[in-house]
């Protein structure tokens, strides 16, 4: 009897965390606790934890004097939806979240569940950083955790929602994990801080300029998305689950949907406008080929001028990647290159089939963008797009050009559907640029002439369906419906690359 | 009959034209400039002939270009239309040279109703009732207050010269009169140099009503009584019906006999309006004629049953009107309610662009016993150009009362979906719902009066709130129930979706339990309130259609975090349907206020920006030009608001910003 009432005193004491006192202190900030997070995060009910009872061990700084039960770290499984996911949620108001020999080993102790299970990971981060009265156990902790995270990667999805501070060796967790997700004005990433940043390089900026949600959506792009507040960061997470495989293990998710797959869209015949130089916002065709219009953008503030997010075609969810032509033309820079390979990489890491919507001029020229290093960062996702084994469906709306379009997901890089509409022009260049060098040195009149003329040979989807390498030209009202039946054809692909210990992408 | 006929319009009257054309077995020819080749008034003609660039002025508007057309095509005659060339008399006599038939009236008509003072006093000889007033010059105080008490009480006292309101007093006695007299010329003089003042009756409680007349070539004149135009926003009509909810049958008859004495006294033939002022005592006085087919000529014909474009065409071929005036019969009452491309939330801005969703409400009858009717010339995946008025059509509905054709139109404008552009639909929702207008007590000021500081949404009150509470909370059920249906869940271990919500909306929380059974749900709001919803809604879809306690409600829905945006009756709402224990936890999330954007100029479009006509440190003054977006190939000039110094300039000429983003701050 005596057992069943500690028992009961326990739980309520590791419960309260850090005390009434501190929830009430994090309350008045407009943050939840671990506790709440976990709540919202999953299922109702349906929360297993570990290691309520953990405790620290360090004897230094009189801290033995103090032990919660927890260690500032909550951990344990349930479900979203009904399908399993393992999280831990740091505790602010234990020591400030922050990090000890022990708060790692019950992170650990998680991830090492989540990969022997094949269940994706969630983190809520809210940690002041190194529980310093440890030393190097804290960091052995970090990078425990480093390990593992490097380890899942590939394995089972790891999403990390920063909820409130994350700095120092801290940020080097989420930074590996596959989404990073922000609470604004209540959250922040850095390295260092800004008082060292004062102290070293004498700038004077805020935590929110260094590191808020603002900037790592738009300018860092470390984080893939901020929300408004715990609670709907939370909601939009489990959004998120529901499109991503449990593991590497499983398929994407098809879930039962109320959308036709042969759903006529007329409006798509107009959506290309008459002049080519002309922009359109590419989203509305990601949204009306999607199901029921719902799309999840991954990196929407960042690099605008190509979309990545995850649609559902016939309930599946499906990877789309498009240019943009209302942004920088739809040009491919280092920085929409560098985000929409990381993207195409976690597709296929994770089996998720990839529709890529083309509209693309060429790479931006610029010196910015030589001395950047675009060589490189354009190859990672022609890298990305080649090594892929998913089922890849490529729709070129207009322009298709140069490398770019080699690039994007293109036949010759095992596209396994290529498709354009009526309005593509698939070619080395733009018709005007081309006659220029092919006709160097011909007067005015004559290259306005072969433009004309080139443009009429070129500038138009035949040749390279000629060729073969468009496998169908279709009409832009019937997208959705050729598109998914193409996806459902693939169903069953099976490709593998050659064995290798792995590649080695140009980082 | 006529074989072929031209249609010298576009947009939504061209195609309403072409629709009788069509059913009377005439084929049609359309115009059509650079902007309008993908028109639907194009798709929809036999034949289609390109007059030239997109600006009126150098094609709807040019009489050669149209003539060429004409002869091109061997069209027998013309139909103008509204706008452009149909009050244009020298159009009409071009075609009368050419032997071609204008489908409209007679140019001397034309040009006699054309003119504010002949008309007027064409409309005096025939005894039609004038605004009384004084039109002669007049010496001093005292001559004013004697014509003021003659003419009677209230008066206007104006500027010849006058506008924009300077110059004018509204006189209720002698001694107003002596004092608004001086104060007006003194003003007058000021401002315009010209001191002349006229005195006329001052109409209170001013309404707009007209009436549709209809004469053909053998002396027969009939009108089709009125139609109220009240609900004008700047002098632009917003919504019609017809009949007036005001007038009675003695007002009535001596207004249609007065239009058809004018109609008569200029020799008219055609279809044709008689604008006319009504105040509060039912006094009507003349305005001007319109000589032409009106815009809101479709609540006419719901109400008589009379095609008036089909009367134009067999009275312009010279056939006899098939009715005499005791055949004209007032039946029921229509509505029609102008959809123009005006973002009501950004004061009624022009909006261009992409039409991304254009479904308007099924046409035809209703399951409730109304008609709908909806003229349109436009289609999803059209483009809205800058080019032409902003209007892109007209919902009418009918119904036996006025009641229920307002009911018939708030469901019909639920329903009519329009994206990619800002349009007023939500306002005119708002109207619909307004208790003024619904008791018919409007006047043309209904709008200054009721929405002086513009149009923010509608507030709903709490009957219809619960409507929409048990509406979201029975759709967000339905969505989370199909989100535990995902492949990959731990058997045995499902998630189980609860009953218990709590639904947020315009400021107000209602905790709901939802009682579901395979016919729909009911909603238990407190321990004795419950309403019933039924619905074939499923996720994704953008249109909600229930039933809410036996009656109709339509939704347009999206999806948002924790909820839905849901578009009804004026309002634009997100819903928040959340668990007890989200809302719970809501409520310690702080609020985060809208950042002070006054201090700012906001990129009002997606664009690029052209160039940038001030520099940091520049005062500005209120008007002043400040920077160039070109959106959709299209240059728009940005004014400063009010006069401010510029502080910092946070873009530059060739940078494409989205919607809001900062262009420069001011101090």
């Amino acid at each position: 009897m005596d057992i069943l009432a500690e028992l009961e005193v326990r739980r309520q004491t590791a419960r309260l965390g850090g005390g009434q006192r501190r929830i009430d202190a994090q309350h008045s900030k407009g943050k939840l606790t671990a506790r709440e997070r976990i709540e919202l995060l999953l299922d109702e009910g349906s929360f297993e934890e570990f290691d309520m009872f953990v405790a620290h061990r360090c004897t230094d700084f009189g801290m033995e004097a103090e032990r919660p039960a927890g260690d500032g770290v909550v951990t344990g499984w349930g479900t979203v939806n009904g399908r399993m996911v393992y999280v831990y949620s740091q505790d602010f108001t234990v020591f400030g979240g922050s990090l000890s020999e022990t708060h790692a080993n019950k992170i650990c102790k998680i991830m090492d569940m989540a990969m022997q299970n094949g269940a994706p990971v969630i983190g809520m981060n809210d940690s002041g950083g190194a529980r310093i009265q440890e030393g190097v156990a804290s960091l052995a902790g970090y990078a425990e955790v480093f390990q593992r995270n490097i380890l899942a990667s590939g394995v089972v999805p790891q999403i990390s929602v920063i909820m409130g501070p994350c700095a120092g060796g801290a940020v080097y967790s989420p930074a590996m994990t596959d989404f990073i997700f922000m609470v604004k004005d209540s959250s922040y990433m850095f390295v260092t801080g800004p008082d060292v940043v004062k102290t070293v390089t004498n700038e004077i900026v805020t935590a929110e300029q260094l590191g808020g949600a603002s900037t790592h959506t738009k300018k860092s792009s470390v984080a893939d998305g901020a929300f408004e507040n715990d609670v709907e960061a939370l909601a939009e997470i489990r959004r998120l689950v529901d499109f991503l495989p449990l593991s590497n293990r499983d398929k994407a998710p098809v879930r039962p949907f109320f959308d036709d797959p042969a759903r006529l869209e007329s409006s798509l015949d107009t959506l290309i406008p008459a002049n080519p130089n002309q922009p359109y916002d590419m989203k509305e065709l990601i949204v009306k080929v999607a199901d029921e219009g719902d799309f999840f953008e991954i990196q929407r503030d960042f690099a605008a001028n190509v979309i990545t997010g995850f649609v559902r075609i016939e309930g599946q969810t499906t990877g789309v990647v498009a240019n943009q032509p209302m942004v920088l033309a739809g040009c491919l820079d280092i920085d929409a290159s560098r985000k929409a390979a990381r993207f195409v990489r976690f597709c296929d890491a994770f089996e998720i089939p990839i529709l890529t919507l083309v509209d693309v001029p060429g790479f931006l020229p610029g010196v910015a963008q030589e001395l950047g290093g675009i060589i490189k960062h354009g190859a990672k996702l022609l890298f990305a797009y080649g090594e892929a084994t998913v089922p890849k469906v490529t729709v070129i709306t207009r322009k298709a050009y140069g490398g770019a379009y080699d690039v994007m997901a293109s036949k010759h890089l095992r596209g396994d559907f290529n498709y354009a509409w009526p309005t593509a022009e698939i070619a080395v260049m733009g018709a005007k640029g081309a006659t220029e060098i092919i006709h160097r040195g011909k007067s005015p009149e004559d290259i306005a002439r072969l433009t004309k003329e080139y443009e009429n040979r070129f500038a138009n989807p035949f040749v390279a369906a000629e060729k073969g390498f468009i496998d169908e030209v279709i009409m832009p009202h019937s997208t959705r419906r050729r598109v998914a039946r193409a996806f459902a054809s693939l169903r069953g692909k099976k490709l593998a690359n050659p064995w290798k210990k792995h590649d080695n992408i140009p980082l | 009959m006529f074989k072929k006929i031209l249609i010298a319009n576009r947009g939504e009257i061209a195609c309403r034209v072409m629709k009788t054309a069509r059913k009377m077995g005439i084929k049609t020819v359309a115009v059509y400039s650079d902007a309008d080749r993908d028109a639907l008034h194009v798709k929809m003609a036999d034949e289609a002939v390109y007059i030239g660039a997109s600006p009126a002025a150098q094609s709807y508007i040019v009489i050669d270009k149209i003539m060429q057309a004409v002869h091109q095509t061997g069209a027998e005659a013309v139909h103008p239309g509204y706008g452009f060339l149909s009050e244009n008399r020298n159009f009409a006599a071009a075609l009368e040279a050419a032997g071609v038939v204008f489908i409209g009236p007679p140019s001397p008509a034309i040009e006699a109703m054309g003119d504010k003072i002949t008309s007027k006093k064409i409309a005096q000889q025939a005894n039609v009732s004038t605004v009384p007033g004084h039109m002669g010059l007049i010496a001093d105080a005292d001559e004013a207050a004697a014509i003021s008490a003659q003419i009677g009480y209230p008066v206007m006292i104006k500027a010849s010269a006058g506008g924009g309101g300077k110059g004018m007093r509204i006189a209720w006695n002698d001694a107003e009169a002596r004092e608004g007299f001086q104060s007006s010329k003194n003003e007058a003089a000021a401002s315009f140099g010209d001191d002349r003042i006229f005195i006329e009756k001052f109409v209170t409680q001013p309404r707009h009503i007209e009436i549709q007349v209809l004469a053909d070539k053998h002396g027969n004149i009939v009108y089709l009584h009125e139609r109220e135009c009240s609900i004008q926003r700047r002098n632009q009509k917003v919504i019609e019906e017809a009949p007036s909810p005001f007038l009675d049958e003695a007002t009535r008859r001596a207004m249609g006999e007065q239009a058809c004495a004018l109609a008569r006294a200029v020799g008219y033939t055609s279809a044709g309006t008689v604008e006319f002022i009504v105040d509060g005592a039912r006094n009507f006085y003349f305005l001007e004629m319109n000589t032409r087919l009106q815009v809101e000529h479709p609540v006419t014909e719901l109400i008589t049953g009379v095609d008036l474009v089909e009367q134009m065409i067999r009275v312009a071929y010279g056939a006899p009107l098939p009715f005499a005036q005791s055949d004209l019969k007032i039946n029921g009452w229509a509505m029609e309610s102008r959809l123009y491309a005006e973002d009501p939330y950004r004061n009624f801005l022009p909006s261009i662009g992409r039409l991304t969703r254009y479904r308007p409400p099924v046409e035809g009858a209703t399951a409730s016993g109304g008609i709908v009717r909806n003229d349109t010339g436009v289609f999803e995946g059209g483009e809205i150009s800058m080019f032409y008025d902003p209007m892109i059509a007209k919902l009418c509905t009918w119904a036996p009362t006025r009641t229920q054709a307002i009911t018939e139109m708030r469901i019909a404008l639920d329903t009519f979906e329009v994206e990619g552009i800002g349009h007023n639909l939500p306002f005119v929702g708002a109207v619909m719902d307004h208790p003024r207008f619904q008791s018919g007590n409007i006047t043309t000021a209904f709008i200054a009066e009721e929405y002086p500081d513009g149009f923010q949404g509608a507030h709903l009150p709490d009957d219809i709130l619960r409507q929409i509470a048990a509406s979201a909370a029975a759709m967000h059920r339905v969505a989370e129930i199909r989100r535990t249906k995902i492949s990959g869940t731990l058997n045995n271990h499902t998630r189980r979706v609860g009953d218990d919500w709590v639904v947020s909306l315009q400021g107000q929380s209602f905790a709901v339990t939802v009682q579901a059974d395979p016919e729909g749900s009911t909603i238990h709001f407190d321990k004795d309130t419950a309403l019933r919803v039924t619905s074939d809604w499923t996720p994704g879809q953008p249109l909600a259609r229930l039933s809410v306690n036996g009656s109709p409600v339509v939704i347009k829905t999206s999806k948002i975090p924790m909820g839905f945006r849901m578009r009804l009756r004026g309002a634009d709402l997100k819903v928040h349907v959340q668990t007890p224990r989200q809302k719970q936890l809501s409520g310690l999330m702080l609020e985060k206020l809208p950042p002070d954007t006054s201090k700012f100029l906001l990129c009002p479009m997606p664009g690029l920006i052209a160039k940038i006509m001030v520099s940091e440190g520049d005062e500005v003054q209120e008007g002043q030009a400040l920077a160039t977006v070109e959106a959709m190939k299209m240059e728009n000039i940005l004014k400063a608001e009010r006069r401010g110094v510029v502080k910092k300039i946070t873009t530059s000429a060739g940078s494409s910003l989205k919607v809001d983003e900062v262009i420069m701050e001011f101090e």
